[in-house]
């Protein structure tokens, strides 16, 4: 195998950097609606199962929202230090873009975020439950920030170049770029499955140890509905976002379905499965089903779509890649569908918290949805390839002139410091979702606030269990 | 239109990172000063201190990287790549160690060790490689065209390792008077006797760099030696003998507030005498702001955000140390 260059290392630092990263408002967009829908219900019938399970999931919000702050960091700096011809060529779009995310997380963390922490039974029902909905709203906008950024990459509109650079003609145009109304329903569905998926699994897990509680029920139950209504119209949006990439970003549709080239006159197929091989020019070992490409991209028979031969070599994406990770999210969403179902049935005939085996299906199905995330953006970022903005700017033309030793050093830090960190976040995580919800744990004001040492601007604070021995550092 | 929008820019970067540099000193500083203080009570009062503050100090410097990319994209992608490796270094430490102040607090007293020497390490480290970031930033970057031309280790120089362990000491006396002000009792004797010899060192340093730094540079040599500047910028040095003066009475009076605010005036002035060194450029020795500018509808657009959002953060800061004001104590409930 040839050594990676520094190109190479690149991608791959920031392709890790990021896959962190979007783990965590990943779960935080999720939650935070969540979060504002229990204290909706609490207030509306007053029922104690809402309020306990609204200072369960806090918890978790808290850690996870601290995750993402940290994670965030390397985030606002890596376009300079990595992309530095990216950030010279983009910065005028880009810079502005991050520039409000960052603001919008700010303007949260100053205010909202602390009522919303420890300010239960300090302040007025009412003013809790807004800082609630407002943290929601927040966490919402910076998604719109930072994926019409993203948007921008993949189908750039609304600017001018101007000796060399992207230099903004239109904020509006900038902003509504064709393919950003998509992926941001998108995204924000995606992170509401995700998150409904976790909280269906802790529950599932509580059920199968006999750990039957109405609090634990209540989650499941919210949980199957989410997925009944939310995943099929996750298909829907995932279909319109396709057409959408078709219009604008046909070599992605071509590496997505390995489409080397179509027979004139002939619909072309789906390969349900297959190894798109870059070299020979082929989809090998595929397992075809005649037609349904041309039915579900073109609406017709035997519509046709352009394929990878109309592009030079040099600028298809890796279709290897693309082809997997797609058939790998879309697995996910169909099994998402199937247990959103599953769950209604079981629940029209009285199963739906003591059938084992759907209990094990929603317990394994916990990460799911962050998997189909990641798949989904490492099929619209490697699929964007040879790009970094499309169409505009070549990959290879906007990374930083390092040596491979340089980034390779980094990488490597980047690796273990993540594992490390990250890992003990999660174990903590996994460790207060065993404990479950318990009850009455509303009833008191939290410790904690401005002039305690427990603050918001310390989310983790919020969560006081002990971390277990077993994932401390020295482990 | 009328106004300088790269002036207006620069002035609300510097003053993101004086933010910084005030804010996340002192934190910065409390770790780096663990090594002595090793009770675990005193640790524990050390931490609480900072406790409700340290990671919104952290923001600014997301504030400040967001803020260079949007208001001088050239100077974002040049120096952050000029200055890879000890950038990298600098975040990954900052990483490390706000996760193990978290998890410090959350682990068993067998485990805890191995979180505190984290939380040292990383307090140093990030601490040492921004003093580096500032040192090599301060000799210059080769630029050819729009992009950085220097080698990848650069920045290891005499002069960057010397403003490193300069930052370091002064971001430990930073923490030292902050726990001055913040503690009692035997930490804070601890604290007392750390400040007189960390003052001394960092007026060394100060020195050093105000002969080292015109040194570099015959334009920054010109700048302050030059007449009538000599006489314009004469007030720097004075204050700083002054400042110096005021701190060696204070710490002996054992003022508690005094020597925090005096250590402050002196940082200040350090970052004064380096702003004025540097003036008017952003890559040093030779783009401006102005050449270095973004377009004038980039910085408009962001302009609008930062300037009814920072006013909010600001007042809810002043907000939140003003209720955590006075002295922690063993006991005060420290999660």
């Amino acid at each position: 195998m040839n050594a990676l260059t520094a190109l190479d290392l690149a991608r791959v630092q920031f392709g890790f950097t990021v896959s962190f990263h979007i783990i965590f408002p990943s779960i935080t967009i999720g939650l935070a609606s969540y979060l504002a829908v229990l204290e909706f219900l609490w207030l509306r019938t007053g029922r104690m199962v809402y309020q306990d399970l609204y200072h369960f999931w806090v918890k978790v919000f808290a850690i996870t929202f601290a995750m993402g702050v940290v994670s965030g960091i390397v985030m606002a700096y890596q376009f300079g230090t990595n992309w530095s011809a990216f950030a010279d060529f983009g910065g005028a779009i880009t810079g502005p873009l991050l520039t409000y995310e960052v603001l919008t997380a700010f303007f949260l963390e100053a205010g909202f975020l602390g009522v919303m922490l420890f300010g239960w039974r300090r302040v007025g029902p009412g003013l809790h439950f807004t800082s609630t909905v407002l943290v929601a709203l927040g966490t919402i906008v910076s998604a719109f920030w930072i994926l019409s950024s993203n948007s921008w990459m993949q189908t750039p509109a609304g600017h001018e170049i101007v000796d060399g650079r992207a230099i903004p003609v239109d904020w509006i145009r900038v902003i509504f770029n064709p393919s950003f109304p998509y992926r941001l329903v998108h995204m924000l569905l995606a992170a509401f499955l995700s998150t409904a998926l976790l909280v269906g699994a802790t529950a599932a897990w509580h059920l199968l140890r006999r750990n039957d509680t109405p609090a634990v029920r209540t989650m499941l139950s919210m949980a199957m509905w989410m997925l009944l209504i939310v995943a099929p119209v996750q298909a829907v949006v995932g279909d319109l976002h396709g057409h959408n990439t078709l219009k604008h970003q046909p070599a992605k549709i071509a590496a997505i379905e390995g489409h080397w080239e179509n027979v004139p006159g002939e619909g072309f197929p789906i390969y349900l499965v297959g190894w798109p091989d870059m070299e020979r020019e082929e989809t090998l070992f595929a397992l075809p089903v005649p037609h349904l490409g041309s039915l579900i991209l073109t609406h017709s028979w035997d519509g046709q779509i352009p394929t990878l031969k109309d592009f030079a070599p040099e600028d298809r994406p890796n279709s290897t890649i693309v082809f997997w990770t797609f058939r790998i999210m879309v697995f996910f969403g169909v099994m998402m569908i199937v247990l959103g179902i599953w769950g209604a049935i079981a629940r029209a005939r009285g199963k739906l918290y003591t059938s084992p085996r759907l209990l094990h299906m929603a317990l394994y199905m916990g990460p799911a949805g962050l998997i189909a995330i990641l798949a989904g953006w490492y099929t619209t970022e490697i699929g964007r390839q040879p790009w970094v903005v499309y169409g505009l700017l070549r990959t290879a033309d906007a990374v930083s002139p390092h040596g491979a030793a340089e980034v390779g050093l980094s990488l490597a830090m980047f690796v273990i410091v993540y594992l490390v960190v990250f890992g003990a976040g999660t174990a903590y995580c996994l460790h207060m979702l065993r404990k479950g919800p318990h009850a009455g744990e509303g009833t008191q004001p939290v410790e904690g606030g401005p002039g305690q040492p427990r603050t918001p601007m310390r989310p983790m604070s919020r969560a006081p269990e002990p971390l277990p021995d077993s994932t401390n550092a020295s482990s | 239109m009328g106004i300088d929008l790269p002036l207006l820019w620069a002035i609300i970067i510097l003053f993101g990172v004086v933010m910084y540099v005030v804010m996340d000193g002192f934190d910065l500083g409390v770790g780096i000063l663990f090594p002595f203080v090793p009770g675990r009570h005193d640790r524990d009062l050390m931490m609480h201190s900072i406790a409700p503050v340290w990671d919104f100090n952290e923001t600014w410097l997301v504030l400040g990287g967001a803020g260079l990319f949007a208001a001088f994209p050239l100077a974002y992608s040049v120096v952050l790549s000029a200055l890879y490796l000890p950038l990298i270094f600098m975040l990954v430490a900052l990483i490390f160690r706000g996760v193990a102040f978290e998890f410090r607090l959350k682990a068993s007293e067998a485990r805890r060790h191995w979180w505190d020497k984290a939380f040292m390490t990383g307090s140093i480290a990030a601490a040492f490689f921004q003093g580096v970031v500032l040192g090599s930033y301060l000799q210059g970057i080769e630029v050819v065209g729009r992009s950085y031309a220097g080698g990848a280790l650069d920045w290891i120089s005499p002069f960057s390792i010397f403003t490193g362990a300069g930052l370091v000491i002064a971001y430990a006396l930073l923490g030292s008077t902050w726990l001055i002000m913040k503690t009692e009792g035997t930490l804070q004797d601890t604290m007392f006797r750390l400040s007189r010899p960390l003052l001394w060192a960092l007026l060394a340093i100060i020195v050093v760099l105000s002969v080292w730094t015109p040194l570099l540079d015959e334009r920054i040599a010109a700048l302050w030696f030059g007449f009538p500047n000599i006489v314009l910028l004469a007030p720097v040095p004075v204050l700083v003998a002054l400042t110096a003066w005021g701190m060696l009475r204070a710490l002996h009076k054992r003022s508690h507030g005094a020597p925090f605010a005096l250590t402050l005036c002196l940082v200040l002035l350090g970052y004064a005498g380096l702003g004025i060194s540097l003036w008017p450029y952003i890559i040093p020795p030779h783009i401006t702001i102005h050449e270095a500018a973004n377009a004038p509808q980039a910085m408009g657009f962001a302009l609008v955000g930062t300037l009814f959002i920072t006013p909010i953060v600001l007042v809810y800061t002043a907000l939140s140390y003003y209720v955590f004001r006075g002295k922690v104590r063993h006991g005060d409930g420290y999660e």
